[in-house]
């Protein structure tokens, strides 16, 4: 292989999203959705906190606790949902068999990915945390600077297993869609998103201990109930993110040099 | 322009193609001219357009090399896919995005200079002037085989793959994008790979023809030495003699 094969260009990569930008810009529908159903929870839990704050010892000590939590999932999902919505909207659109006679690696095609992502979680969950500052009187962003920490760990891990759906979708066709929609709950019950790891199972705690998401939940309750930063959590959750990103790459690509093998590119459907 | 010394733009060698145990393409080998119109006929299933999707790299090949532009295509495919181009009536485009935006995004793929004036130029040459802002969803299907040989040609291709660039078109447009293919080819040189059901097409542009059949390829020629040689009178009937697999007429 040449220089010229192994390229990286920003350019192709500012394509891609500039395709995706256009096409948010002129689909109202798209935008809405992208902020409706963060909202929608968002609200849920802050009426059910309203509720448990008057009955609950745990809650009233931390009154942010289970929308933090609520805010902070959607991360996940929403990073993970950018990467296969973005994905399959090449597929719906059959233009993959376009866009893979041009120039374009299919490792920009991931960074692509990962920017439309990044995007639009900032517009789905940030949407929702400032809807929550009047509603709620809760400012998510007074977590400060460990904040950025839970985000990034969050929409990374979203990142990773959105190209492992992508790739299903890719190799096993967009009657796999739903995939993309029902992938992450799986774990979501080992993420200790509003209870504690040790509430688990015993078998079943190293099995969350494995997740980022865990640690980065964890790392969130320390902070609101202690008051105190947990970077060991930090650390295991950077660590694994590590892990999980490099696998979802592999397998995205796995599954595209297979899509090369089995001619998908052109024939994408059911 | 860099073609090998031969002077073939493609060289495809012992090319296979099996998917769960059969044969797609079977242990072809081609070569293409540099600078000509080459035309791949066959029936349904025959076998062209999993050719065509190897020799671009989309399909990987079971066995076998292709060289393109004096290059190994599955070594140099991404420094090879920026002498090359693509269009198919079968592979669509974005339908929400305008033209415009659509070739944007292809000419930045491409990264292609003056981008803008380019769009302007090619949109001018296919007629497009009054669509570039319509969504591509929105066309007509003569306008949308328009707009994707417009994005085929952004790059100014030196090889062009077109699957039936005017299958579902009236003739009048048909005509049109032949004409418009033809002024390309002179301009620039560039060599052409078409697949075609199209018989007066191929008689009208090609000047050699690879025939093939269940996978393989069982004759190949100009078209008037293909005409002389199964003793008819038009591609069409020599079309109709390989794909019902008849004995060559003898004249």
């Amino acid at each position: 292989m040449s220089h010229e094969d192994i390229d990286f260009s920003t350019r192709r990569i500012g394509a891609l999203v500039l395709r995706h930008l256009y096409l948010m810009r002129k689909s109202w529908p798209r935008v809405l959705e992208m902020v409706y159903w963060p909202t929608v929870q968002m609200v849920l839990w802050g009426f059910i906190t309203l509720f448990l704050q008057t009955n609950s010892s745990y809650i009233a000590q931390a009154a942010g606790i289970l929308l933090s939590a609520v805010l902070l999932w959607d991360v996940l999902f929403r990073g993970q949902l950018g990467i296969a919505l973005v994905f399959m909207e090449e597929m719906w659109s059959r233009n993959l068999g376009h866009l893979f006679v041009s120039p374009l690696r299919p490792y920009e095609m991931v960074a692509s990915l990962i920017l439309m992502s990044l995007i639009r979680t900032l517009i789905g969950v940030g949407g929702a945390a400032i809807v929550a500052i009047p509603l709620f009187h809760f400012n998510i962003f007074d977590l400060g600077l460990p904040l950025i920490a839970f985000f990034l760990n969050l929409v990374i891990m979203g990142w990773a297993v959105g190209l492992i759906v992508s790739g299903i979708v890719l190799r096993y066709g967009l009657g796999a869609e739903s995939v993309a929609w029902i992938a992450v709950f799986a774990i979501q019950p080992l993420c200790a998103i509003y209870y504690p790891v040790e509430v688990l199972p015993g078998w079943l705690q190293p099995v969350a201990w494995a997740l980022p998401a865990s640690h980065v939940f964890e790392g969130m309750r320390e902070l609101l109930l202690h008051q105190t930063f947990n970077w060991h959590h930090l650390a295991y959750a950077v660590g694994l993110n590590v892990l999980y990103l490099a696998g979802g790459i592999a397998t995205f690509l796995g599954y595209f040099r297979a899509a090369r093998q089995r001619g998908l590119l052109l024939h994408v459907g059911e | 322009m860099n073609a090998s010394h031969q002077g073939y733009v493609i060289e495809a060698h012992r090319l296979s193609k099996v998917f769960d145990q059969v044969s797609a393409v079977d242990d072809i080998s081609l070569q293409i001219r540099h600078g000509v119109t080459t035309a791949l006929l066959g029936g349904n299933g025959a076998g062209k357009t999993t050719t065509l999707a190897m020799l671009l790299g989309l399909l990987l090949p079971t066995t076998g090399s292709i060289r393109i532009l004096g290059e190994d295509m599955l070594q140099h495919r991404y420094r090879l896919l920026h002498r090359m181009n693509f269009s198919s009536p079968y592979v669509d485009l974005p339908q929400r995005l305008t033209v415009r935006e659509n070739l944007t995004v292809y000419g930045h793929l491409y990264r292609l200079s003056d981008l803008k004036q380019r769009i302007r130029r090619i949109a001018g040459e296919l007629n497009l002037d009054e669509v570039l802002d319509r969504r591509y969803g929105r066309l007509s299907a003569g306008q949308k085989t328009r707009v994707s040989l417009a994005k085929s040609l952004l790059n100014e291709p030196e090889l062009l793959l077109l699957d039936e660039p005017t299958a579902s078109l009236d003739p009048d447009t048909a005509d049109a994008i032949r004409t418009h293919l033809e002024q390309y080819q002179k301009r620039t040189g560039a060599s052409i790979l078409l697949a075609s059901h199209n018989m007066s097409e191929v008689e009208r542009m090609a000047a050699d023809v690879i025939m093939m059949r269940r996978g393989k390829i069982v004759d190949a020629g100009s078209p008037d030495r293909l005409i002389d040689r199964y003793g008819r009178s038009s591609m069409e009937e020599v079309f109709i003699d390989v794909a019902r697999n008849r004995e060559l007429h003898t004249k």
